[in-house]
């Protein structure tokens, strides 16, 4: 029995539409419950002050100096090393079996679980190296968590720059290095800056990784050679101890509001950019 | 006179299998050199042999001799990037860089370092010499992307112009453009080469027969037959010519 296209295009309709529906309300009703719970706490004194009492008491301060200065560790040095491998990958070599190589081995080690790379952090930066928990144990390791997003992404967008641009370049006297500068990283700028949000939001969400190579510390971080604790970490440690669920449902408002003010600001410079170009 | 382009025994291979079968030729200075000849001739081939844009893609290798003012452009101590800026190419397909349309213009003298104070005047002269200055002359820096196809493709010869070539190729540069914009680029050309060798592939034999001095005609990767313009269109000595010039070419 065939049943008629006007049905299957409505019920197609109702799925589509009901799947849409479902994921909207999940990721509203998670945010709206956390921000429920954890605005009422928010308030500059809670951003801007030192935690008493284990975090029973007090601000967050020191674990908001940990969330900015972990993801900025990270990105400063993975999105250079990544963008880079792209260029490469893409501009300067061949397919081959070796470039094939390169790529299954990112896409693998995308795919670790964090808590993997908080180990080989742990062993490699905080005891080998002896870095000890500090921000820069933290941010080497995130910096390798995302490093083959930031690959991955920047690939994709710089093989999306049309081949005419490059034939033009070279055609106009540009080396390789001058048409890579001057026409494929400005043309790829909007997908390896996506790469790199994506790179930004998973470190700032990050734990595991981070309570073995940045350890846990409140006290405020003097250099990165200091042990810190983000609010991820703290937020777990406030609601895993039961020290104090407000507390902890108000660090992760904080925690929502900046990663949706970092995405945010992302968006406004991207369009700002693109703007300026067309 | 000794020929500005000197082509011998030239053969282009992709993945083994020849595009370009052993041409030589010989192009004076000065003068606009048409080449037409039915799809898959290598006519393009031919074209981008000779600023070497070939090898850009994986798969392609040339033998033969191609002396540009008497050196050879496939030696290996010639210089691939000083080649393209004396030998300008406009694609059959406009492409505009997504760039204003002066920064497109000053493209290529700015990667040289060319001086900012000469560029104002670069510009004007290139965008006069294609014949397009009067129409973007109050919008030079608002995007290259908004202007018509027309203007696009005489604005790429404009970027080729700014670069200060010898010589000029352009692969079959009105393949999508209107008649009016057509005149203007064939007028544009005409002009052009008292300063500049040009070399035009065309799939308008009539576009041949309106701008070019000598025509070559190109079938299978070979060059059939060569000669000036008039005499090769009025008593072709090849049949295969007369055939494809009279439209009796299947």
């Amino acid at each position: 029995m065939r049943i008629p296209p006007r049905y299957t295009h409505r019920a197609a309709i109702a799925v589509l539409g009901a799947a849409t529906l479902l994921t909207v309300a999940v990721l509203v009703f998670i945010i709206v419950f956390v921000l429920n719970k954890g605005l009422p706490v928010l308030s500059l004194s809670f951003l801007f002050t030192n935690p008493q009492d284990m975090g029973r008491a007090g601000g967050i301060l020191p674990t908001l100096v940990g969330t900015l200065a972990l993801p900025l560790l990270a990105i400063v040095i993975a999105t250079p090393l990544g963008v880079g491998t792209a260029v490469f990958l893409t501009e300067y070599t061949q397919e081959s079996a070796t470039t094939m190589a390169i790529r299954f081995g990112t896409d693998c080690l995308a795919g670790i679980p964090s808590i993997i790379f908080g180990l080989f952090g742990y062993i490699f930066f905080v005891t080998t190296l002896r870095m000890g928990w500090s921000i820069l144990s933290g941010g080497l390791t995130l910096a390798f968590m995302i490093l083959p997003t930031i690959i991955r992404t920047s690939e994709e967008a710089i093989r999306a720059v049309p081949a005419s641009y490059r034939e033009v370049s070279f055609s106009l006297g540009a080396t390789r290095w001058q048409t890579v500068r001057k026409v494929v990283l400005p043309n790829a700028l909007p997908g390896i800056v996506t790469g790199v949000m994506l790179g930004i939001g998973r470190s700032i969400g990050e734990t595991a990784a981070v309570i073995f190579t940045a350890g846990a510390s409140l006290r405020m971080p003097h250099s990165i050679f200091d042990s810190v604790r983000t609010m991820s970490v703290h937020f777990y440690i406030l609601a895993r101890e039961g020290i104090s669920s407000q507390n902890a449902y108000g660090t992760a408002a904080a925690l929502i509001i900046s990663v949706l003010a970092v995405n945010l600001a992302a968006y406004w410079l991207m369009n700002r950019y693109l703007a300026r170009r067309s | 006179m000794a020929a500005k382009i000197s082509i011998q025994d030239l053969t282009v291979n992709f993945e083994g299998r020849p595009l370009i079968d052993d041409i030589t030729l010989e192009l004076p200075a000065n003068r606009i050199l048409g080449i037409i000849g039915p799809a898959s001739s290598g006519k393009t081939t031919f074209l981008r042999a000779l600023n070497r844009m070939n090898e850009l893609t994986p798969g392609f290798t040339a033998a033969g001799q191609v002396l540009l003012d008497g050196q050879d452009i496939y030696h290996p101590d010639y210089d691939v990037v000083a080649l393209r800026k004396k030998v300008g190419m406009v694609f059959a397909l406009p492409v505009p860089l997504p760039l204003s349309i002066y920064e497109n213009v000053v493209y290529g003298p700015k990667l040289q370092g060319r001086h900012k104070n000469s560029l104002d005047r670069l510009v004007e002269e290139s965008l006069k010499a294609a014949f397009l200055w009067d129409e973007v002359k109050d919008r030079l820096h608002s995007s290259a992307l908004r202007l018509s196809g027309g203007q696009q493709q005489r604005l790429c010869l404009a970027r080729t112009l700014a670069l200060g070539p010898e010589v000029i190729l352009l692969d079959e540069p009105c393949s999508g453009l209107d008649p009016i914009s057509t005149a203007k680029i064939e007028e544009a050309l005409t002009l052009l080469k008292d300063r500049y060798t040009i070399i035009l592939v065309t799939n308008n034999t009539k576009q041949a027969a309106r701008v070019a001095d000598d025509t070559a005609f190109f079938l299978m990767g070979r060059l059939v037959e060569h000669g000036p313009t008039e005499r090769l269109f009025t008593a072709p000595r090849d049949r295969r010519t007369g055939d494809y010039i009279t439209g009796r070419f299947g």
